[in-house]
């Protein structure tokens, strides 16, 4: 989902920060076995990182904000599971097995090292060079789409300058809704905090974003 | 049953919450149903719990501050530089460390959601996570700053990274003075959490013992 409450750059209304003094991992139970879940699901399910992104950000913007960081994940990976039909509602309900199980691969225990340790980098070989340069002016594109992307709004329209070119990446607009990962080049892109506040942006702060070749046109 | 136990039996369920009841309930299934090794589970939370935190980013700022030549590298490409020290995989494919100067202190922040260096920090802290932080840091670093007690002189830029891809920073704190000569493991000491994300400084030398 795009423009959702998830996209909260320089929006009001939230309040302070609150950090935590010495704050624990995890807060509760569950929610250790929520994150476990959510990690030891994903070679059965075989989802990627920006369908479960979708997943978790793709609700009424009143839930998304009322519910709290593993609440979210867990909705998300009942959400991912459920459109697989890798578990039915009335299983969760129960607390039981009630259907055939599907043939998935599983995360064993002898694989969570190795399998951390690859983690999923994102980096592709390139099929066309990049179109901007180092010190490139570029605006980002104003867009509303319907389905997944990065681009956060308060950049949307901005010009700014491509500091670094970081390769060709996974683009998560595609890759979210199972289109393939369509690789494009990756770059930091800079802006003065006034381009994307105007008087209220501090007159000694930049922002940055990596934003994909799509996301931007030449300035 | 005894009507005693009946009664510790309701009273033991009143105290879960239907998202523990419903997150006991979905493991039960997913064990049932193949899907899941709990051998597996317990390992992950382990890792995350006992192994992989703060404390592996601090023994990387503390060898780029003790090392020139690694201090290079390591801003060179964070990555293959991480690795060395032994930090790699989910969360963390593609690092970048940033240098703090007086010239210029770097601020890391997602947004969209929480994208956070595994590796080397850690899973994030809730304010890392949280509304105030995630809408504040682009438009307002200066007063999130002063929200973690860091008051930075004006003409130094503030320079924020919002981690929107797969590109995940890590701050390189500026080394306290007083520190000559210091071990790697002492200096590690002086590195906080909050100093690689840019939202606090490194220690200095009197702060620890």
């Amino acid at each position: 989902m795009t423009d959702g409450a998830q996209d909260m750059g320089g929006v009001k209304g939230f309040g302070k920060v609150e950090p935590e003094r010495d704050e624990p991992v995890f807060h509760a139970e569950w929610e250790k076995r929520a994150f476990a879940l959510t990690l030891a699901m994903g070679k059965p399910g075989g989802w990627n990182i920006d369908m479960s992104r979708s997943a978790r950000e793709n609700r009424p913007n009143a839930e998304y904000l009322r519910m709290t960081y593993y609440e979210i994940w867990l909705a998300g990976l009942e959400k991912l599971m459920a459109e697989r039909h890798l578990v039915e509602n009335d299983e969760i309900e129960t607390g039981h097995s009630l259907h055939k199980s599907k043939a998935v691969a599983v995360l064993s225990s002898d694989d969570v090292e190795k399998t951390l340790h690859r983690g999923g980098p994102t980096e592709r070989e390139p099929k066309a060079p990049a179109q901007f340069n180092v010190g490139d002016r570029v605006r980002m594109k104003t867009t509303n789409p319907p389905t997944h992307t990065r681009l956060p709004r308060y950049t949307r329209g901005k010009e700014g300058t491509i500091e670094r070119v970081l390769g060709c990446h996974v683009f998560p607009d595609s890759n979210a809704l199972g289109q393939g990962e369509d690789p494009r080049w990756l770059y930091t892109v800079k802006f003065s905090a006034r381009e994307l506040f105007g008087a209220e942006g501090d007159p000694s702060s930049h922002v940055s974003i990596d934003a994909w070749e799509p996301y931007m046109e030449k300035a | 049953m005894s009507g005693h136990d009946h009664h510790h039996h309701d009273h033991d369920h009143s105290e879960l919450s239907e998202t523990e009841l419903r997150v006991r309930a979905l493991e039960t299934v997913l064990t049932e149903k193949g899907y899941v090794d709990p051998k597996a589970l317990d390992l992950l939370i382990e890792t995350y719990e006992k192994k992989v935190g703060p404390r592996n980013g601090a023994r990387v700022v503390a060898k780029a501050w003790a090392d020139p030549a690694y201090r290079a590298r390591l801003l060179k490409d964070g990555t293959p530089a991480i690795a060395e020290v032994g930090y790699a995989g989910r969360q963390g494919e593609h690092i970048v460390a940033l240098e703090n100067t007086r010239q210029r202190h770097n601020m890391v922040v997602c947004t969209l959601c929480s994208c956070y260096p595994w590796p080397v920090l850690g899973l994030p802290p809730v304010w890392y996570k949280s509304a105030p932080y995630r809408s504040r840091a682009v438009s307002d670093p200066r007063g999130v700053l002063a929200d973690f007690g860091v008051s930075l002189p004006k003409d130094t830029e503030i320079r924020v990274w919002d981690s929107t891809a797969e590109i995940r920073y890590l701050v390189l704190p500026m080394r306290p003075t007083g520190t000559e000569g210091w071990s790697e493991e002492k200096l590690a000491d002086l590195v906080t959490r909050d100093s690689m994300i840019g939202t606090g400084l490194a220690k200095n030398p009197g702060e620890v013992k």
